[in-house]
């Protein structure tokens, strides 16, 4: 019997060997989560950020540059104790924050590098840079923020900021990890693809302390960072940052197109801040403070700001009405005040005439006859005809959907369609006498002031405008989208504008845009008094010149000052000055816009 | 006396071949497991435990010539001799001894470190086999079984002593060599449920295993109401059930010390603290699990290169294997150590002599304790033991000690048959 002990002896051998076999078995071919955890131990990834592109203005100045600053790093394990109170003391932090940033460190890893002090700009670093060298445990690692050495265009360049958690999982993999930037306003993040260039990542093998012992797999994995694209722009620095001057201690828009490209030349929303507040350490500090400003400078209005466009939209109800043939340049219509508010000494004007002193009366009586044309025995049906193929041409215009402008954010402003007053008034509820104030622009009719500007651009071209639009090339190679090279035609026929253009010539050499004329220069322009219910009316003004071959077309409005025959007028005679002459003779009326009295 | 042939005709070349092909991979492991990728050092280098251990394979292969020329009878007429110069050893080393890594086993002469207690077991498997070889020798004699648990408690004590509980654990081992030569299995039985039943009752709630035990107890009973003997029986083992589940708290809280404490935790729970007591267990699994079925190839291991395994060119040597040569060398490694043992249970078979057979046993016991624990160790199937893998860990006293061990049974089998059975 005790012989067959033996035969326990072996059996216990052969299960020991395969339980150790199948358990074998189980961790290296079953389970895969090993090697992965085997990885995770030894691979350490470095991320190599590229230098994000610069964006050039049209004469390649730089706009947006990068900045060194650098990162004061800590790997928590080598820090010594007793180097606490001088630490401190150099760096200038209390022992608290101090405590607070090291358990923060460790919490994070005891052997890998964390952040201790964010983005030191180049001066203060170099203060510190030589005192770093004697604590253990502290490193510091480069990297760029985003500067604007003009400080201007905050509105058109935007910012960059941390990618969020929803841009997060929105966006490719591949691109973005937490804690990378990303364009979030303006041009940083329309041509965000093109300007963040191509991280670099590196695979590191690291002990169990965290020291480097060489490429992983001789850096078969690794990635070369490359540079994002230079984006060039169409705006033009100089006169931009003229008209942010002229804006000073204004509310309001200014941009001027370049109208047989469709080129933004100047991009301004006022009141406006120093991009540069919104890169580096201070981000958080300073967004917040812009969030609150009740200026609301965040506010893109060029893009976002819908306005009544008041009297320059008679100029688009001229040409419909020529166009729907309803009127001709020889018509004449009574200056009936009893209907509706006029100014200025005028009776019974032609077209032309009607333009030069923005005739209420004459425009209403043109509008009408644009909307009821007879078309219908019931005068509702009618007016109902008539808005539908007056929307059909004022939207051709580019108004009442946003014109696809390349910077997020633009609003289309509002042109109402006979649905809208269904729904407000009841199905032929309303005709005509309703809806009268869209004839001088006013009443439910909004529109943003990149559309005014598009307007005058439109009038420029005798009848089309291109899309207005920032981009010029790209790492200098022509790579303007196809639909920022197509002419949009208005609904109107060409012939119908040079009667309207006359006209816009005499409202600037006779009539209310006076300040407007610029000596040598045959500026065309058109006011507008946007009437405001809650304050001062704000003061608007569009215009091109020269009035052959135009090379500029404007728009500028500003908030609360009245006609804008005085501010909006002034303020584009001014650029058109700098613009096309290069040098400001008219200083008078420099001192007369900076002074910015504009309503008496 | 029978015919005496050449002696080289009896000698098991089989585990000679095994015995040098182990070494040898031992070798290279060990060379694997210090081996610096950005500083690579010849195999050779002396100051490597690779090149240490190389010397280390020299003088075991010395004495195991030396052992292979000597009387064969030298052994079972010294057995005694040999015991005592081992015991008196363990004692000097507790006042002489240098303490490395909390346990005082060493002694310093010169440059080289010697660890009696791995020559102990030697000296007890040699003496336990001469005890039972007694002419009148039998379990049933109390005075014969208080000699046996002496001559292995003496040593696993002293052991104990030095600070070193994984070699004193070894001795466990023994009692598979009493169960050979006719212990009755009852006690191998009750070891072994006594030490299932500790783990239970750290996993499980205390009451629901005494309870358990009560209804197991009631239903023995049951079974068993015509027999009074089987109810006494039935009763004590209840009684000894919940006496060990009531003890095993003072057992591992006041007998145990902090880090055994850590251990038996970490095997009991591996993911509760993988950054502290369970690191090693953790990062062992990862670095065999991540050698896949062929393995990163020879030099090629990270997780062993970048020291995230403690003690890898010793203890942990396993982990360099599962590590560079995957499931397949771990596969052949296991499977080498498998037939070997099987081959040592049929050398020790083979023996004429009680006293050749009973050191067979206890030769395999101790080598398939080693091997069981220490592989099962890294693939977290044992609570970490700190005992070396014979003849692949790194260390000079325990190879030397492991091939004189070896090398006494194959001297004694070669001549197996001038050695008359009773």
């Amino acid at each position: 019997m005790r012989d067959n002990r033996k035969y326990v002896f072996i059996g216990i051998i052969i299960i020991i060997g395969l339980v150790f076999i199948s358990r074998l078995f189980a961790l290296q071919v079953l389970d895969s989560n090993y090697k992965l955890a085997a990885e995770h131990n030894i691979i350490q990834r470095k991320v190599h950020y590229p230098f994000r592109g610069l964006v050039l203005d049209r004469k390649n100045n730089v706009l947006v540059e990068n900045e060194p600053v650098f990162d004061v790093m800590v790997v928590p394990k080598e820090v010594e104790e007793d180097q606490k109170d001088k630490f401190c003391e150099i760096f200038n932090i209390d022992e608290e924050k101090y405590d607070e940033k090291l358990k923060n460190a460790k919490s994070y890893s005891y052997v890998k590098p964390s952040i201790f002090i964010k983005q030191l700009p180049l001066e203060e670093f170099a203060e510190i840079e030589d005192n770093l060298v004697g604590f253990n445990g502290f490193y510091v690692s480069p990297r760029t923020v985003r500067s604007y050495p003009h400080k201007s265009m905050a509105s058109a360049l935007g910012y960059i900021g941390e990618i969020s958690k929803s841009q997060l999982e929105k966006y490719e993999k591949e691109h973005y990890e937490q804690g990378d930037f990303i364009g979030k306003s303006g041009l940083e993040s329309e041509y965000e693809q093109e300007l963040r260039g191509v991280k670099g990542i590196s695979y590191q093998m690291v002990n169990v302390r965290g020291l480097v012992k060489g490429k992983f797999k001789q850096g078969l994995y690794d990635t070369l960072s490359s540079p994002g694209s230079n984006i060039k722009t169409s705006l033009d620095l100089e006169l931009q940052q003229y008209a942010e001057w002229l804006m000073e201690g204004k509310r309001g828009s200014v941009v001027a197109i370049e109208p047989n490209t469709g080129e933004i030349l100047t991009f301004i929303s006022a009141p406006s801040y120093d991009p540069n507040i919104l890169t580096g350490r201070d981000f958080p500090k300073n967004y917040q403070s812009l969030l609150e400003d009740t200026l609301k400078p965040l506010f893109i209005r060029p893009l976002m700001s819908p306005y009544p466009p008041g009297s320059i939209f008679k100029l688009a109800q001229a040409l419909i009405a020529l166009e729907e043939k309803v009127i001709f340049p020889y018509t004449r219509i009574t200056c009936n005040r009893n209907i509706i508010a006029c100014h200025g000494d005028h009776y019974f004007e032609d077209l032309k005439g009607a333009i030069k002193n923005s005739c209420n009366p004459y425009f209403r009586e043109t509008f009408k006859r644009i909307i009821n044309q007879n078309l219908d025995e019931n005068t509702y049906k009618d007016s109902e005809i008539g808005l539908a193929t007056w929307n059909k041409h004022i939207r051709s215009f580019g108004f009442g959907t946003p014109l696809g402008i390349d910077i997020p954010n633009e609003k289309g402003g509002f042109i109402p369609q006979p649905a809208y007053y269904d729904k407000l008034y009841g199905d032929n509820r309303w005709k005509f006498s309703t809806i009268y104030s869209l004839a001088i622009g006013q009443g439910e009719i909004s529109i943003v002031p990149i559309q005014m500007a598009n307007l005058a651009a439109i009038l420029a071209n005798r009848g089309y405008y291109m899309t207005p639009h920032f981009i010029k090339d790209i790492d200098e190679k022509e790579s303007i989208p196809e639909t920022y090279k197509v002419r949009n035609y208005t609904s109107i026929d060409t012939g119908h504008f040079p009667i309207v253009i006359d006209a816009m010539e005499q409202v600037v050499k006779k009539g209310t845009g006076l300040r407007a004329n610029v000596p040598g220069i045959d500026v065309c322009g058109k006011t507008g008094t946007a009437e405001n219910p809650h304050g001062e009316d704000h003061s608007v003004f569009i215009c091109f010149a020269p009035k052959e071959n135009p090379k500029i077309a404007i728009s500028v409005f500003v908030e609360n000052s009245g006609q804008g025959g005085r501010a909006a007028a002034g303020i584009s005679g001014l650029m058109i000055e700098k613009y096309l002459l290069g040098e400001i003779k008219r200083t008078w009326l420099e001192d007369y816009i900076k002074k910015g009295e504009f309503i008496y | 006396m029978r015919t005496e042939g050449r002696l080289t005709d009896n000698i098991d070349w089989t585990v000679i071949a095994i015995y040098l092909a182990l070494i040898t991979f031992g070798w290279l492991n060990i060379y694997a497991a210090v081996y610096d990728p950005e500083n690579p050092t010849s195999i050779f280098n002396f100051s490597l435990n690779s090149g240490k251990q190389l010397i280390w394979i020299g003088i075991s292969l010395v004495f195991a010539s030396i052992i292979m020329l000597m009387d064969f009878r030298f052994f079972r007429t010294f057995s005694w001799l040999i015991y005592f110069m081992v015991i008196a050893s363990l004692i000097a080393v507790l006042f002489l001894g240098t303490e490395v890594a909390g346990s005082k086993s060493w002694f310093q002469i010169g440059g080289v470190r010697i660890q009696p207690s791995e020559f102990a077991k030697y000296a007890c498997a040699l003496a336990l086999a001469k005890f039972l070889n007694k002419s009148n020798f039998s379990f049933r004699k109390f005075k014969h079984i208080v000699a046996i648990a002496a001559i292995i408690i003496i040593p696993l004590a002293l052991t104990v002593l030095q600070g070193d509980t994984g070699s004193a654990l070894v001795y466990s081992a023994f009692i598979l060599v009493l169960f050979r030569e006719g212990m009755s299995p009852i006690i191998l039985i009750i070891g072994v449920l006594s030490a299932i039943l500790f783990i239970l009752t750290l996993l499980v709630s205390k009451i629901v295993i005494i309870v358990a035990m009560i209804i197991l107890g009631i239903l023995g009973i049951l079974l068993s109401l015509k027999e009074a003997k089987r109810i006494i029986l039935v009763i004590m083992a209840v009684v000894y059930s919940i006496g060990l589940v009531i003890s095993v708290d003072y057992v591992f809280n006041n007998v145990l010390k902090p880090h055994q404490q850590n251990r038996i935790q970490v095997f009991i729970n591996p993911n509760a603290d993988p950054m502290g007591a369970g690191w090693q267990v953790t990062q062992s699994k990862i670095a065999i699990g991540s050698g896949g079925f062929w393995g990163k190839g020879y030099l090629k291991g990270t997780q062993t290169k970048f020291d995230f395994i403690p003690d890898q060119s010793t203890d942990n040597i396993f982990c360099t294997v599962g590590e560079e040569h995957g499931f397949v060398g771990s596969l052949i490694l296991v499977s080498v150590f498998v037939f070997f043992l099987i081959k040592l249970v049929q050398i020790a078979e083979r023996q004429k002599s009680r006293y050749a057979r009973a050191y067979g046993y206890a030769v395999t016991s101790i080598f398939l304790f080693h091997v069981m624990v220490n592989i099962g160790m890294t693939i977290g199937l044992f609570p970490v033991i700190g005992i070396p893998l014979p003849f692949f860990s790194y260390g000079g006293s325990a190879l030397v000690a492991f091939s004189i061990l070896l090398f006494t049974l194959l001297k004694l089998d070669a001549h197996r048959l001038q050695i008359l059975g009773r």
